[in-house]
């Protein structure tokens, strides 16, 4: 065959090299990536386990534990997300339902934009002085829930607007048609029917607020102690609400705290934990999006 | 509930005119919240920024390059952390942008579906995870094998001051690694939307797959790989726990092998012992923003792509 037929495939030599660079290039961030996970998880897993899990570090008892950290971890989540759920829905169904394209809009969705891009660090700064200083209070969980709430805020508005997106407008007429009132037609079809979207949003706020450190460090403190229960069961009430206003570090606080002193094995063992943690996240947010789909 | 029955279809008309206009405000109240949010946000970091800049003068702070907050003669130069932090940033980009495009590539267009489908979930799984991870690995494991590279090259040096792994190349590799998610997930989904027409028309004048990729299918999707590279950018210099212990703990012109401090690592490492309301904590909100100031100019420039990408289609 002759060397100029069209039937013969010329070899380029930019397209060698550049294949070649694409498969560098995935298998790195591939390897990388498995080697992240792997790598912590192994080196980790060997610090957890039930006292780790179920005890608070305490040098009389002598036990190195995370269970502090863990409580924190779950009041910040759930009280960030008791205050950011309804304002961010509430957000979204205004964008949606209620708004006329126009200026305000327009700049709802760029302050919206604007939050989910300023780094958690300035959240941090602004929720040290505002609701630490201003509001006066202080290194507390409650501080930290609300700055956290500013950082959540645009996943859960997002999200929801996108699930209202696809809910057809066929349902909004067929209801206001029979007479339903809009708020009537949004409580009883809309919500139900974009229940997926804001639940994807809320775990995802989750799995935010389980990584956030940066934004926590000076609102929320880094006490790792738990409340001492005593007898009274009303007393014991009165201080898991009287928790929400003393200081108290999450599960990344506590591993940037052991990584600084050098305890690197507690330090690989929250991270495994944190690790498990998205992971699961990552799996209920995928469970979310494929079983609540909004009803055909 | 009382307020359901009288919004049901036969409910009582005024009480459900009065529920409709109550729900509307609470709405338009909820939405407004954003506005508020980032309106109190900027000010609290000007009123908070501003009063250093009075006590110590911006010439000082921008250009000087003395960082001395707790000597008998504080000195207040930032133009060091300034320029880590652009620099930092740059050669983060520089490193990780090219290998997460060209495994957006990978992913949308030369791997078999069923590869792409299994490594896709891995990289989402990577953007979770939180900075403290990649700062423990970081401090773990890159730390002493820089040290190593660093006794290498500076064998015969005897002016160079050790940084025991903990330096400004250090703290780039975390941030390259740390982008990578972002710029692979917002990139693959572009070049995914781009047009079939123009694969299709390209390979149909003879290109090869290769030259298609980047001639006609990259440029398709440069919006969204500028947004990716701009939402890197944000990511990078935003990013604050992850490099605070392999940065190091001094102050110095960003060199690869120094010891140095971002933007954010001095806010963080020095906030826990700046006394309240003296001039080096004032100094700290100052630096915050100097920071806020390059992530609205990064929002400015995110929202024009855009505009741009939108207006196109």
């Amino acid at each position: 065959m002759r060397k100029d037929s069209i039937t013969v495939k010329r070899r380029r030599p930019m397209d060698t090299f550049l294949v070649a660079a694409i498969y560098i290039s995935a298998s790195l961030s591939v390897l990388l990536l498995l080697g992240i996970i792997g790598y912590v998880f192994i080196k980790g897993i060997r610090t957890v386990s039930l006292s780790f899990l179920t005890t608070v570090t305490s040098a009389l008892n002598q036990t190195v534990g995370i269970l502090g950290n863990i409580v924190n971890t779950l009041y910040i989540i759930v009280i960030t997300l008791l205050i950011a759920t309804p304002l961010g829905v509430g957000a979204a169904i205004y964008l949606n339902e209620y708004a006329k394209p126009g200026k305000l809009v327009g700049m709802i969705e760029f302050t919206t934009e604007t939050l989910s891009g300023i780094p958690s660090i300035i959240f941090g700064l602004f929720g040290m002085v505002f609701f630490g200083e201003t509001l006066g209070l202080g290194y507390s969980i409650l501080t930290g829930a609300l700055t956290l709430t500013l950082m959540v805020l645009p996943l859960i508005t997002r999200n929801t607007q996108e699930a209202l997106r696809t809910v057809p407008d066929s349902y909004r007429s067929g209801a206001l048609g029979m007479g339903a009132a809009k708020w009537y037609m949004i409580r009883t079809i809309l919500l139900p029917s974009s229940l997926s979207g804001i639940v994807t949003g809320v775990i995802l706020a989750i799995g935010r607020i389980v990584g956030e450190s940066a934004a926590l460090l000076f609102t929320a403190g880094s006490a790792y102690r738990l409340p001492k229960f005593t007898e009274s069961a009303a007393g014991n009430i009165g201080k898991m609400f009287r928790k929400i206003m003393d200081p108290g570090g999450t599960l990344t606080i506590e591993l940037y705290l052991r990584m600084q002193k050098g305890e690197y094995d507690v330090a690989f063992g929250v991270g495994c934990v944190l690790i498990v943690i998205v992971l699961g996240i990552n799996l209920l947010t995928k469970a979310a999006a494929n079983k609540l789909r909004p009803v055909k | 509930m009382k307020s359901e029955t009288n919004a049901s279809v036969i409910g009582n008309r005024k009480n459900k005119a009065v529920v409709e206009t109550v729900a509307q405000i609470i709405f338009t109240i909820c939405a407004l919240f954003a506005i508020l949010a980032v309106i109190s946000i900027t000010l609290y970091m000007i009123a908070s920024g501003t009063p250093a800049i009075f006590q110590v003068g911006p010439k000082e702070i921008l250009f000087g390059t003395v960082w001395a907050p707790t000597a008998a003669e504080p000195r207040f130069g930032i133009l060091y952390v300034i320029l880590t932090s652009v620099i930092g940033t740059f050669m983060a980009i520089l490193l990780g942008v090219p290998v997460g495009i060209l495994t957006a590539v990978f992913l949308a267009e030369v791997a078999p579906k069923k590869l792409a489908m299994a490594v896709k979930p891995a990289v989402e799984l990577l953007a979770g995870i939180p900075s403290v991870v990649y700062g423990l690995l970081g401090i773990y494991l890159l730390g002493p094998a820089m040290y190593k590279l660093e006794k290498l090259v500076f064998a015969g040096s005897k002016t160079h001051q050790y940084t025991g792994g903990a330096n400004l190349l250090s703290a780039v590799i975390v941030l390259a690694v740390m982008i990578l998610p972002t710029v692979i997930n917002i990139s693959e989904t572009s070049i995914r939307a781009v047009q079939p027409g123009i694969k299709a028309a390209s390979l149909a004048l003879g290109a090869s797959h290769i030259q298609t990729i980047f001639r006609s299918i990259l440029p398709a999707a440069k919006s969204g790989i500028m947004t990716a590279v701009v939402l890197g950018v944000g990511r990078a210099i935003g990013e604050a726990m992850a490099i605070t212990l392999v940065s190091g703990s001094s102050v110095n012109p960003p060199l690869p092998f120094h010891s140095v401090r971002f933007l954010t690592t001095a806010i963080v490492s020095e906030m826990g012992y700046a006394a309240v309301g003296s001039t080096h904590r004032n100094m700290l909100f100052t630096i915050g923003l100097v920071l806020f100031a390059f992530i609205m100019l990064i929002n400015v420039v995110l929202s024009r792509i855009l505009k741009k990408g939108g207006a196109k289609r």
